[in-house]
């Protein structure tokens, strides 16, 4: 079943760039990839870039409606994305719990929607 | 058919029901893979089993019975779904499933699952409503309505509790599985919490005009005694149990002539249920023997402390602080802490408890507590410093939805205010 892993967190708690602390979160990074990718879990994964970044579109009556900035102005932003196959729930969360922002920031897990049949 | 045995046919499954319920469903749920429908065609095997069961006798083992009825219905309804073709993976599962039980002669020892059914239940990804729902409905076999009842709310809104609970187990695919050895210790505190929470539910009802609801008490009991059948290794259940009937002993004593709750120092003690602290205290000894002492095995000694006074003045005070302090180091919160202070209240002064409390007074987890203020109010009044007292009492007031507690607060405060 697939899994995907929203990566939130308020921007600024993490380490800061620059600093020993950003770097060992980044090697946690690249060690989380690399330990999904190994385990043939992997489906598909990327960082955003900053909020800053961020547009948000609308249609209404058949008008476009285009807002600079995100859809909702909350602390935690999106930060990227993993989407896994795991067994049940228990190891998807055990797998959120291995991403280096869960230390600072939130994983929301969600079920992949499975339409298809 | 006359009306005897169609009594004695409903009487039969009544007790099915509630002493089956949980051991048939769980087998179900390893059946079918989906809690939805193992309990629709546990329904249908029950209605199948008042038209039938009367006629042709009740079964040997109606559990083997009910189990075999409900696998048929569910391999039927498998069979009508529109989209059969993408689910036959599932369906071919169950037949072969269904075969080798027919071959069997399926007697009554099928497997027990229910250990599975209820760490499903109380899985950590519910809400705690939602836990405490699905706990009662699936392992305890309690009606929707009944559950309803018992926690005020509309039958329509308890329902969708559970239909959104079960979805989610379903979508989510919270596993049907008993947790892995690292989660072990943490699943089975959340499974613990949530027999607690039916149990004070029903003890120290939050809402509503009756003091204590006697079927939640009973069917939190209940629920300890399976678990603990389950898991017969396992000392802090049974410290649950132990303290859940040496409370559960004193239900009788905690309201008064017109309705109003009677603390410890109050109550009639003759009202006490001495079987329930019979077996309590067994239970707590075969429990404390096998070491370990956890929070509720140490909860569990406190009330058995009260159980053995004969009178309030009697009670042994200064061993109750001991396992207070005991019960902090496991448990650091300002409700054990407030309850230490309330101890040494009465094991030394009532300006010790009121000392022990000062650095609690501004918790603002504490602000909003009842027994917070009825406590610090009963000390400032043995204290005799009555002006504090009467505005504490006042506050006490203004913090509970319980008419009972209101009752006594109420009376306590009258009563102050006469003296003054």
């Amino acid at each position: 079943m697939q899994y995907m892993f929203l990566i939130y967190s308020a921007e600024g708690s993490g380490p800061p760039h620059g600093t020993p602390e950003f770097d060992t979160m980044m090697k946690g990074y690249f060690e989380f990839t690399d330990e999904v990718r190994q385990a043939g879990i992997l489906r598909d994964t990327a960082p955003l870039q900053d909020m800053e970044t961020a547009t948000t579109v609308r249609v209404r009556d058949g008008k476009m409606d285009v807002i600079d900035g995100p859809f909702a102005e909350t602390k935690e932003v999106l930060g990227g994305f993993y989407i896994l196959d795991c067994k049940d729930l228990d190891e998807a969360l055990a797998y959120a719990a291995k991403i280096p922002t869960a230390n600072y920031g939130s994983i929301e897990v969600r079920p992949v929607a499975d339409f298809g049949g | 058919m006359n009306s005897q045995s169609e009594q004695q046919v409903r009487a039969a499954i009544d007790r099915v029901v509630r002493d089956e319920w949980a051991r048939v469903l769980s087998a179900l749920m390893s059946f079918c893979r989906d809690l939805t429908m193992a309990e629709d065609v546990l329904q249908d095997a029950l209605l199948a089993a008042l038209k039938t069961w009367p006629v042709r006798g009740i079964p040997n083992s109606p559990r083997a019975w009910l189990l075999k009825t409900a696998q048929r219905k569910a391999i039927d309804r498998f069979r009508r779904k529109a989209n059969f073709e993408s689910k036959r993976p599932d369906y071919e599962h169950m037949v072969q499933l269904q075969q080798r039980t027919e071959e069997e002669d399926l007697d009554d020892d099928f497997p027990d699952d229910r250990l599975k059914l209820i760490f499903t239940c109380c899985h950590p990804a519910l809400s705690s409503e939602a836990q405490v729902a699905l706990t009662l409905r699936t392992v305890g076999g309690m009606a929707t309505p009944e559950i309803a009842h018992a926690f005020l709310v509309s039958e329509t809104t308890m329902a969708q509790r559970l239909v959104r609970a079960q979805r989610k187990i379903k979508s989510a695919n919270i596993p049907y599985a008993v947790p892995a050895a690292e989660r072990w210790p943490e699943r089975l505190q959340t499974v613990l919490s949530v027999i607690y929470l039916i149990f004070n539910e029903g003890y120290a009802a939050s809402t509503g005009d009756e003091l204590v609801r006697d079927d939640l008490c009973a069917e939190a009991v209940r629920l300890a005694e399976i678990l603990s059948s389950l898991l017969p290794g396992d000392s802090e259940i049974r410290g649950l149990l132990a303290l859940m009937l040496l409370h559960g002993s004193r239900r009788h004593a905690r309201s008064g002539s017109e309705g109003e709750l009677m603390t410890l120092e109050t109550q009639d003690r003759d009202l006490w249920d001495r079987n329930a602290i019979q077996r309590g205290r067994a239970i707590l000894i075969s429990a404390l023997t096998d070491g370990g002492a956890g929070r509720y095995q140490i909860q569990a000694a406190i009330s058995a402390i009260h159980s053995e006074a004969e009178n309030f003045e009697q009670t042994d005070w200064r061993q109750i602080c001991l396992l207070y302090e005991r019960l902090y180091e496991l448990q650091p919160s300002p409700v054990v802490q407030l309850n230490a202070a309330v101890a040494l209240s009465f094991a030394e002064s009532p300006e010790a408890g009121l000392q022990a409390i000062e650095d609690i007074s501004s918790s603002q987890a504490l602000q909003d507590y009842q027994p917070y203020h009825a406590a610090r109010a009963d000390m400032l009044y043995r204290a005799g410093r009555r002006k504090p007292a009467v505005q504490a009492y006042e506050i006490a007031l203004g913090t509970t939805c319980n008419e009972a507690e209101k009752r006594f607060l109420q009376k306590r405060l009258d009563s102050l205010r006469q003296i003054h």
